[in-house]
């Protein structure tokens, strides 16, 4: 799909700008406008359980750079992250870990869970005794990506979508 | 060292020696009884000197399980595996943590997973899972109503 165009058209600035004699008048909806602003400024937190985060950091790297969305800054603590891409397999133990990174983020907050793991425990869903069958056990899941792991273009793709959902208004 | 050589050698070293041929490694059984001694034997004779024990595996064959030790020698570049046969249920075998110190955590492991007590271990405590759980996961007739689903 044509990621930049889709793009363009959906996250113009959501109000009208009247010329006057020394500046302008804007006339908008203050809830537009905040989540305009949210939506082009997130920033992910470092957090990878697995394979899915080496797809991860490739998406945060040179070729497909995701700080072209406003992903720019991935931040090491959650208290300054604003969306937190579930990047790999969850297990029991890891659940708990999960919870506290989630609830010390400040709000507003997202989640995407990346690949089959965090979507539902994937290949591991059957005859394990560790795994979490889907890290929506653990916290609320905003986009899913399908993959094992998923390229990089379906991770931008989740992330766009999620920015749409943000943009119209959805809680 | 080659296969070979180090199969003559070990000959002469063990009193009845069986070994298993065919693989990447020369591997030889050996009984859990004696496995303390031929440790010590393997660690500290001058030519064979296995210094390094860089695996340490369990493995469920339903009917009973086989514990699995690949040994090397930094000093020569020679490589064994030790099998050693163990009863299906209260499988024991003596600990090599005295022997090898990396044995210690690799034993815990087996422990925790497969349910092998290693006798004289110092520590023998669960490592990943937690302290309070029932049950060896990695045992092929494992049953966990709770956290498996059955395919």
């Amino acid at each position: 799909m044509d990621v930049s165009t889709q793009d363009a058209h959906e996250s113009v600035f959501p109000g009208q700008v009247h010329p006057t004699a020394g500046g302008g008048i804007l006339v908008t909806k203050l809830d537009e406008v905040i989540n305009w602003a949210r939506s082009n400024s997130l920033w992910p937190l470092v957090f990878g359980t697995s394979c899915c985060a080496i797809e991860m950091m490739s998406t945060a790297a040179a070729k497909y750079d995701w700080s072209r969305f406003g992903f720019e800054v991935a931040r090491a603590t959650p208290r300054q992250a604003d969306v937190i891409i579930i990047a790999g397999t969850i297990v029991n133990k890891m659940a708990p870990v999960l919870k506290r990174l989630y609830d010390q983020m400040a709000d507003p907050k997202y989640v995407i869970a990346m690949g089959a793991c965090a979507t539902s425990g994937g290949p591991f869903f059957y005859n394990t005794y560790s795994v979490v069958k889907g890290a929506d056990h653990v916290i609320p899941v905003d986009v899913y990506v399908a993959g094992c792991p998923p390229r990089p273009e379906a991770l931008l793709h989740a992330m766009i979508t999620l920015q749409e959902k943000i943009r119209s208004g959805i809680k | 060292m080659n296969k070979e050589v180090l199969k003559a050698r070990l000959e002469e070293l063990l009193p009845i020696p069986s070994f298993e041929e065919g693989g990447e490694w020369l591997a030889v059984i050996v009984d859990p009884a004696a496995w303390d001694a031929v440790a010590r034997q393997l660690r500290s004779t001058g030519g064979l000197d296995f210094d390094f024990l860089f695996c340490v595996t369990a493995v469920d064959w339903k009917t009973h399980l086989t514990m699995i030790y690949h040994l090397t020698s930094t000093i020569h570049r020679h490589t064994l595996v030790v099998k050693i046969k163990l009863e299906p249920v209260n499988p024991e075998v003596p600990t090599v943590s005295g022997i090898w110190r990396t044995a210690e955590f690799h034993e815990r492991e087996a422990y925790d997973l497969m349910g092998v007590v290693f006798t004289g271990h110092p520590d023998l405590r669960r490592l990943f899972m937690t302290d309070d759980w029932k049950g060896w996961p990695l045992r092929k007739d494992y049953e966990d109503p709770v956290n498996m689903i059955k395919l």
